[in-house]
């Protein structure tokens, strides 16, 4: 399985996601955002970071490099797309996923590991995770989901939540929401579910000494169902 | 020419920092500070004589880039 990272001025998350998706069994490349095409690829990766320093609003110029008409053109023939944390501000200012992710509520930076509960197993994604419930990693300071009630209701319509932030036992209520997000949003798919977009780091949880292997669950789980 | 504009946050969406900037002018004795929205403010110059043609230009631009519209509003002043 081949598999595109794009690597954007002020990514950081990158290598580490070329790391995993090595570790995982995918055939890697990293590609520039000044590229026009991608090499052919069954998942493209858009890592976390601070892309342009996050100038205008985070992921807002990275949204308009030149590399990502041909992400846009793969995602709407049908092709995987995974955004994790910038990744995802650049998916929502793409207009590839709906709602944009705010400054987080209480204005500071969060680093730190959660619980995020799986709310839709009917896709690559998570389809054969056993768990309901993933710890994972976030480190954001714009993670603050928020759409319009409108989108909200096409969202919960589709079924396009694709985690919500929870304690250990999956309560995803006000209690356990880190960054103010609409409805702990973490993560959320397009209406066909090959566009995920999520703010906690798989790529961090992927080393049994170091952090905790839930990440890998989530990677062995898209090899498998790619 | 040169084209100003702002970008402002719309109405009923949180602004942090507008709250926070509010707070430390009610401790500085601003006590009658009651709310604060912080915005964005941008001065481009266009190689465009026509103000009508610069001007639209201005819109297309706050739609496409500079105001992201889930949750902003432009004004070109």
């Amino acid at each position: 399985m081949k598999s595109s990272v794009i690597i954007f001025p002020g990514s950081n998350c990158d290598r580490d996601m070329d790391v995993a998706l090595k570790k995982f069994g995918f055939d890697n490349q990293m590609v520039w955002h000044d590229d026009s095409k991608i090499p052919k690829s069954d998942l493209i990766v858009l890592p976390g970071g601070f892309s342009y320093g996050d100038y205008l609003r985070c992921g807002s110029i990275a949204g308009k490099s030149r590399i990502i008409k041909s992400v846009i053109d793969f995602a709407n023939s049908g092709g995987l797309v995974l955004g994790i944390c910038n990744g995802f501000q650049i998916l929502t200012e793409t207009g590839l996923l709906p709602g944009i992710l705010q400054q987080n509520k209480y204005l500071n930076f969060i680093c730190k590991n959660v619980f995020v509960k799986i709310k839709n197993k009917e896709n690559k994604y998570f389809k054969k995770i056993e768990k309901e419930v993933l710890k994972l990693h976030i480190a954001h300071n714009e993670g603050n989901y928020f759409c319009s009630n409108d989108e909200l209701k096409s969202i919960e319509d589709n079924d396009q939540i694709a985690v919500t932030y929870c304690d250990h036992e999956g309560n995803d209520d006000e209690k356990n929401n880190p960054n103010g997000a609409l409805k702990n949003i973490a993560g959320i798919f397009n209406k066909d579910k090959n566009i995920l977009g999520m703010m906690p780091h798989p790529e961090r949880m992927i080393d049994p000494f170091l952090s905790g292997e839930d990440g890998s669950i989530f990677f062995e789980n898209l090899i498998e169902s790619l | 020419m040169r084209v100003k504009l702002i970008v402002t946050l719309k109405n009923g969406v949180l602004d942090p920092q507008g709250k926070a900037i509010q707070q430390t002018l009610n401790g500085m004795a601003f006590d009658n500070v009651s709310e604060v929205r912080q915005g964005k403010y941008f001065e481009i110059e266009v190689n465009e004589s026509d103000k009508g043609i610069a001007k639209s230009q201005a819109e297309e631009m706050c739609k496409k880039l500079l105001a992201n519209l889930v949750i902003e509003d432009y004004k070109i002043l």
